[in-house]
């Protein structure tokens, strides 16, 4: 036994010295994508924030009725809204909704295509399978130590982390739909002389959208999920009222704040149950 | 003229196509090649030609090989070996070897298919569905709505064009399916057991709205069906598969006649002779009858008499029997009764069977003039259960 414990293999050694020498060998890399994010997520939430918050609000019950038509919906969403503004969090909404949306459009410009691609090649599914799992099991902060390293404080590290965490829905639940797609409209796609691209974008895909559009809805929760996380390296949003009322004990701080973050949960996941989920007519 | 022209060919489901095709010229079973190299033989030495408006229906259990064969004429199944002519304009392309570019184009324009499960895309209406090939052909949004249109029109479907397949009931999908195909335009038609998927009043009615379309658009189709009542109705040549082989391509009324091997035979036994069978087929030959003083005997106490071979009359013992002689065409309701009608030997089992019911009489058959043969209730007793197809009484 002795012997076992004596001779320590250095796993965590290694990873330290592969994240020093990304450090040391890419940091300018690393530098110029954590800028580049971080301007684009803060110059959103500026210009946001720039708009009166009625405005907003207004703007959003218009694209909402164009989606839904759903008066009741339209009702809960400026309840919501008007909610978190009296409790004084609307900023913070703002910033958590740039990061949420931001985070979950990255994981599905990577993850759609990655899952089409995985459904097309069963051995890239074998081989992302593992991986896929690791991103969603290994705890959160194990990985947010690294990223905080290479890209410093702020929003990017914790768009990163939540991309991660993530992208595995969008992944798998393309390749899903892409995969379980009946054969015969396949054969019927290339019967009636599809290519391979017309056969993407005239049969698998439509075929595959309601699951590639639930992957997205599990994407959007999944990084709304991840917003306390990102408050703890940096990211500004719902997440860091939450901290600071862990820290101080502030049961009343930490309410409101959970309260919002519910609110806006639940108006994300009823505005992403799309028209394809609702049955038509 | 042939449309499509198979020849020698060989469809493998597998990797090992290098082992595996010296193995079945071998003639190794399906069974030894899947135990010895893992592959499964779709198609084996499959020769077959169809002309210009021909009916081909390929008959045959599930896993015998009828709907892999369909999908090689349409290059949908890769072929091993051997030759998949269709015809293009004026040259024939061998789906073999065509490449990518001549593939799609024989799919666009010379060769559309129909699928037993339907195969409509849910998310598109039913208008858009039919016009989904028309799109692969290139063909404007305009111009391809309102050809599709037509189309749906032709089924009598127009007023559900902009429903969703999933509205409709399964005859109307599948005559979704027909005018997708169809409007095409190709000369090949290919059927998946188009209607196995439907009730059996649907089928019937659809077999025959078939049947009607095929007489104005004088397609070629090849039909793929496990039924073979569906393949005489509707065949103008049926072939008969049995694990991965042809055993028995002939027309409808010589498959049920000379059933090939037991396994057709069994296939025939389950058919409804009433569609299928002719006169000629059934009666008892006028040599076989029992004969006294120049009279055949014909039934009990009646008797035929021939001049020459030309009907003379029929007589009981004590006088001549009404007789009267029908067409094809002529309202079997107004033969009378109590007559022995004269016909022509080509009559079908179903005409002949009716003017028994209501003559009470056997039936004399002719060929030009000529008795050849009567048709009495035994001879139909013996059609209905499937007696004649036993070819071991054919043959003793």
């Amino acid at each position: 036994m002795n012997w076992l414990t004596d001779n320590k293999i250095p796993l965590g050694a290694w990873m330290e010295s592969f994240v020093d020498w990304l450090v040391g060998s890419a940091s300018g890399f690393f530098d110029l994508i954590s800028m580049v994010l971080e301007t684009m997520i803060t110059s959103m939430v500026d210009s946001i924030m720039w708009v009166h918050p009625l405005v907003v609000i207004a703007i959003v019950l218009v694209g909402v009725w164009f989606l839904h038509r759903s008066i009741g919906l339209l009702a809960f969403i400026t309840a919501s809204l008007l909610l978190i503004i009296n409790m004084g969090y609307w900023e913070e909404t703002i910033q958590t909704l740039v990061l949420v949306v931001s985070a979950t459009t990255f994981s599905v410009i990577i993850g759609v295509p990655i899952g089409i691609a995985a459904a097309h090649r069963s051995w890239l599914y074998t081989m992302l399978r593992p991986i896929l799992d690791l991103m969603q099991t290994i705890p959160t902060f194990v990985y947010l130590i690294p990223t905080l390293i290479l890209f410093g404080l702020g929003y990017v590290p914790g768009l990163i982390s939540t991309v991660i965490f993530a992208i595995a829905a969008p992944i798998r639940l393309t390749y899903l739909g892409v995969s379980k797609v009946p054969s015969e409209l396949l054969e019927a796609g290339l019967a009636f002389g599809c290519t391979k691209s017309k056969l993407l974008y005239k049969v698998e895909l439509p075929a595959a959208m309601p699951s590639i559009m639930a992957g997205i809805t599990q994407c959007i929760m999944l990084s709304l999920s991840m917003v306390v996380v990102a408050a703890l390296v940096g990211a500004d949003g719902l997440g860091k009222p939450v901290i600071r009322a862990l820290n101080t004990v502030n049961i009343s701080q930490g309410f409101e704040a959970g309260v919002a973050i519910v609110l806006v949960a639940i108006m994300l996941d009823r505005i992403c149950k799309t028209p394809s989920m609702r049955k038509e007519g | 003229m042939a449309v499509v022209t198979i020849e020698h060919l060989d469809i493998v489901f597998g990797d090992n196509l290098a082992k595996t095709l010296p193995l079945m010229d071998k003639g190794h079973t399906r069974n030894d090649i899947l135990g010895l190299t893992g592959d499964v033989v779709g198609v084996q030495d499959a020769n077959i030609e169809v002309n210009e408006g021909e009916i081909c229906v390929l008959m045959g259990l599930s896993g015998s090989g009828k709907s892999t064969l369909l999908r090689a004429v349409n290059g949908l199944n890769k072929i091993a070996r051997g030759r998949c002519l269709v015809r293009d304009g004026d040259e024939m392309v061998d789906m073999a070897t065509c490449d990518e570019t001549k593939l799609r184009h024989m799919r666009t324009h010379r060769v559309s298919m129909v699928f037993q499960s339907f195969a409509l895309m849910p998310w598109l209406t039913v208008l858009e569905n039919v016009a989904f090939g028309l799109e692969m052909q290139g063909m404007g949004l305009k111009e391809r709505l309102s050809k599709a249109k037509e189309q749906l029109d032709m089924v009598g479907l127009t007023q559900w064009a902009d429903k969703k397949p999933d509205e409709l009931s399964g005859g109307m999908r599948q005559r979704v399916g027909l005018a997708r195909a169809f409007a095409m335009d190709t000369d090949v038609l290919l059927m998946d057991e188009p209607f196995s998927a439907l009730d059996p009043l649907i089928r019937s009615q659809l077999q025959d709205e078939l049947i009607e379309l095929q007489k104005r658009l004088n397609k070629t189709i090849i039909f793929v069906s496990h039924d073979l009542d569906e393949a005489l109705k509707i065949g103008s040549k049926i072939a008969i598969m049995e694990s991965a082989r042809i055993i028995q391509q002939d027309e409808p009324e010589q498959i049920v006649l000379n059933p090939a091997t037991e396994y057709v035979e069994k296939f025939v036994a389950h058919t409804n002779p009433l569609n299928v069978l002719c006169g000629s087929a059934l009666m008892t030959p006028i040599a076989e009858l029992a004969k006294k003083e120049a009279r055949f005997s014909v039934g009990e106490n009646l008797w035929l008499a021939l001049d020459s071979g030309q009907f003379q009359g029929v007589y009981n013992l004590e006088e001549e029997v009404a007789s009267a002689q029908w067409a094809p065409g002529m309202p079997i309701e107004q033969v009378p009764a109590n007559t022995v009608v004269r016909v022509d030997e080509t009559i079908t089992m179903r005409d002949a069977v009716e003017i028994r019911y209501h003559t009470d009489r056997p039936l004399v058959l002719e060929n030009a003039g000529q008795c050849v043969g009567i048709l009495s209730d035994h001879n139909f007793y013996h059609a209905l259960l499937g007696k004649h197809f036993s070819r071991t009484e054919v043959s003793s």
